[in-house]
């Protein structure tokens, strides 16, 4: 097959390296992607570098210090494809609940020396600072949708990685709702789908990881939370976990007092 | 009922699990209601054990609850979260797989026989509105066509119907009155615990041949009669049908679809849980190593933004317009496309609607 084999670089900016990991985690297919790609730059991984430019560059992480602002500008110029992987490359992260509170507040309790730490008021997803291709959302990222992303890639096509809620997923798999059958509060209906449904079917409501689905009504759904007897704080604070400051439940504390 | 022609068989409770043994030795794959996580949905049954007892539920807009009740009822409860569609046409399925080299492989059916035990009036009625979607237009659905042709109905009439149905209101129960092979009415006393079967097909018939059924009494089919009286007054919901197209065409632009669009969550749950919603999209899947392409066939909804995908852009951007793409199909444009209405009065998609929307009261708002 005289077909070129892609270049594929994998970065890493604030983040538990969880969805780097989920790469590695594709055990059964490793192999393959080993011989389809040529992984050229992953430090997670291997020291060895290949230089750019690259086919696609997957991110992972927020953008939190100036030194990353110019970085994953470097990174843009650097690879044909940029796709952002996980809830901190696409919504900031969980280190984003610091953008509703004052970092340098933060950094004086938590460093000896605050001065010598250099880092932005807010931890932003990569689409803040530069165009991206495609966002796999999750906290960590579907080894599936992972799979989907490097298949499609390979053979030219638009990888299918939807944009409706959960509860399709729910449904398809035969599971019970455990809002209506057991008054749960679950995010599932404002959440983006692609975990194929995780929480929901061990009977847990679902966290919301892969942040907003195509369009998410939160504040009815929190009026139903409401209904459910939680408190408007806790309501807040739900939203507000690994995808909170995605645009759409960014301002969830502001739709429940409308 | 007692009046006619047909043969009505009795069954005792005790020789219930029978149908099951009988279905499975004439080769089926019986799916019957079981209890998981708190409802009652469709599963494959060794045996009759398997078949939730005792069981009520309690349904209103946005909510199901289960209640246990010291007592050996096989059929207390009304419908469940799945209908009969999720067996018969599988939320997930595999329409073609292409190698590189040329060879092309569609599934077959394996010949697998399919038995739903426990279906309900207005499920029945469900099916011959899909048949009527997915089998009689130029193109047929194979995937149901293969799993519809052979699969025997045993059918269970509500005589406790919950608070969501309106099949009255739809004519499609809470008795059924065609669409079954078996239809049984479970009759419970103090006294006595039995099954009146009432067969309406051959292969009914090899079913209830094999059972070793007795003839129902007078005295049984009367009280059937009666148990259907009462059942349909117990039928509270309603949806006057009268002119409701018209109604609704008139109201397009009514004020209360922006008010019900700011209540919904474009979940999509309302028209996966609908026993007659059909739609569904097709995604292709290929291998890393490029050797195999597949597609799939995949429940979709009218709920999601891509479904309205045409060159340039999704044309229901609002979920208001979503809401009212979903209610006009089902009780007005389905009318016009195919004759009848596309809803049978189930009550599903108001039970597992998280935010509890009741389709009978915002077609009763937009009318108003
Ligand atoms: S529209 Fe609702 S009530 Fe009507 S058949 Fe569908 S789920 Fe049942
Ligand atoms: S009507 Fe209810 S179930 Fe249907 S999409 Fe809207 S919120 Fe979801």
């Amino acid at each position: 097959m005289a077909r070129k084999i892609p270049k594929i670089a994998v970065y890493k900016f604030a983040s538990c390296d969880g969805c780097q990991l989920s790469i590695v985690d594709l055990e059964d297919e490793l192999l393959e992607i080993g011989q389809r790609f040529e992984i050229a730059y992953f430090m997670e991984v291997t020291r060895a570098v290949k230089k750019g430019p690259y086919d696609v560059g997957l991110v992972e992480g927020s953008i939190s210090t100036p030194h990353d602002v110019e970085l994953i500008k470097s990174i843009r110029k650097d690879c044909k494809k940029l796709v952002a992987i996980g809830a901190c490359a696409t919504a900031g992260g969980i280190q984003a609940l610091r953008n509703w509170a004052s970092v340098e507040e933060f950094s004086k309790y938590v460093y000896a020396k605050p001065e010598y730490i250099q880092t932005l008021e807010k931890s932003s997803p990569i689409s803040e600072y530069v165009q991206v291709d495609l966002e796999l959302r999750g906290c960590p990222v579907n080894k599936y949708q992972l799979l989907e992303v490097l298949s499609a890639l390979l053979a030219g096509r638009k990888p299918n990685t939807p944009t409706y809620s959960v509860c399709m997923e729910c449904k398809r798999k035969g599971n019970v709702c455990v809002t209506v059958a057991k008054g749960i509060p679950c995010l599932g209906p404002v959440v983006q789908a692609g975990c194929g449904a995780l929480c929901p079917t061990y009977s847990r409501g679902c966290y919301g990881c892969f942040g907003p689905m195509e369009s998410p009504n939160v504040k009815s759904l929190a009026s139903k939370f409401i209904e459910l007897g939680m408190d408007k704080k806790d309501i807040v604070l739900m939203f507000r976990e690994f995808t909170g400051w995605s645009k759409e439940f960014r301002e969830v504390d502001r739709l429940i007092e409308e | 009922m007692s009046s006619q022609q047909k043969t009505y068989f009795a069954l005792d409770a005790e020789m219930f699990g029978n149908i099951i043994d009988v279905l499975k030795d004439l080769g089926y794959t019986v799916y019957g209601p079981t209890e998981r996580d708190g409802a009652i949905v469709y599963d494959v049954l060794d045996s009759a054990e398997q078949i939730a007892r005792g069981l009520y539920d309690e349904q209103s807009p946005g909510r199901y609850k289960l209640v246990k009740k010291n007592d050996k009822r096989y059929f207390g409860y009304v419908v469940g979260p799945q209908s009969p569609k999720y067996v018969l046409y599988p939320p997930q399925h595999l329409l073609f797989k292409v190698r590189k080299d040329g060879k092309t492989f569609i599934p077959q059916s394996d010949g697998k026989k399919i038995a739903i035990v426990g279906l309900r009036p207005c499920d029945l009625k469900a099916i011959e509105i899909l048949d009527n979607v997915l089998l009689k237009g130029p193109y047929k659905e194979s995937v149901y066509e293969a799993l519809r042709k052979d699969a025997v109905f045993i059918a269970v009439n509500c005589v406790e119907p919950g608070n969501n149905c309106f099949c009255t209101s739809m004519n499609t129960g809470p008795f059924a009155q065609s669409g079954y092979d078996i239809c049984i009415t479970e009759f419970l006393t103090d006294r006595s615990h039995v099954f009146i079967l009432d067969v309406m097909t051959n292969r009914g018939a090899e079913v209830v041949n094999r059972l070793g059924c007795r003839n129902a009494t007078a005295e049984e089919l009367d009280a059937v009669s009666r148990l259907m009286e009462e059942a349909k007054n117990k039928v509270r919901k309603r949806l006057n049908t009268e002119n409701l197209k018209d109604d609704l065409y008139k109201n397009i632009e009514h004020p209360n679809w922006n008010e019900v669009g700011n209540r919904c969550l474009a979940c999509g749950n309302c028209t996966l849980v609908c026993p007659t919603c059909f739609c569904s999209s097709v995604f292709d899947k290929s291998s890393l190593s490029m050797d195999v392409a597949e597609r799939w066939g995949l429940w979709d909804s009218c709920f999601s933004i891509d479904y309205s995908y045409i060159h340039g852009g999704s044309i229901r951007q609002s979920i208001m317009s979503r809401y009212r793409q979903w209610l006009m199909h089902k009780l007005a444009t389905w009318v016009d496309q195919f004759g009848t209405f596309g809803c049978v009065g189930c009550g599903r998609c108001i039970t597992w609607c998280p935010v509890g929307i009741d389709i009978t009261e915002e077609a009763n708002r937009v009318r108003g």
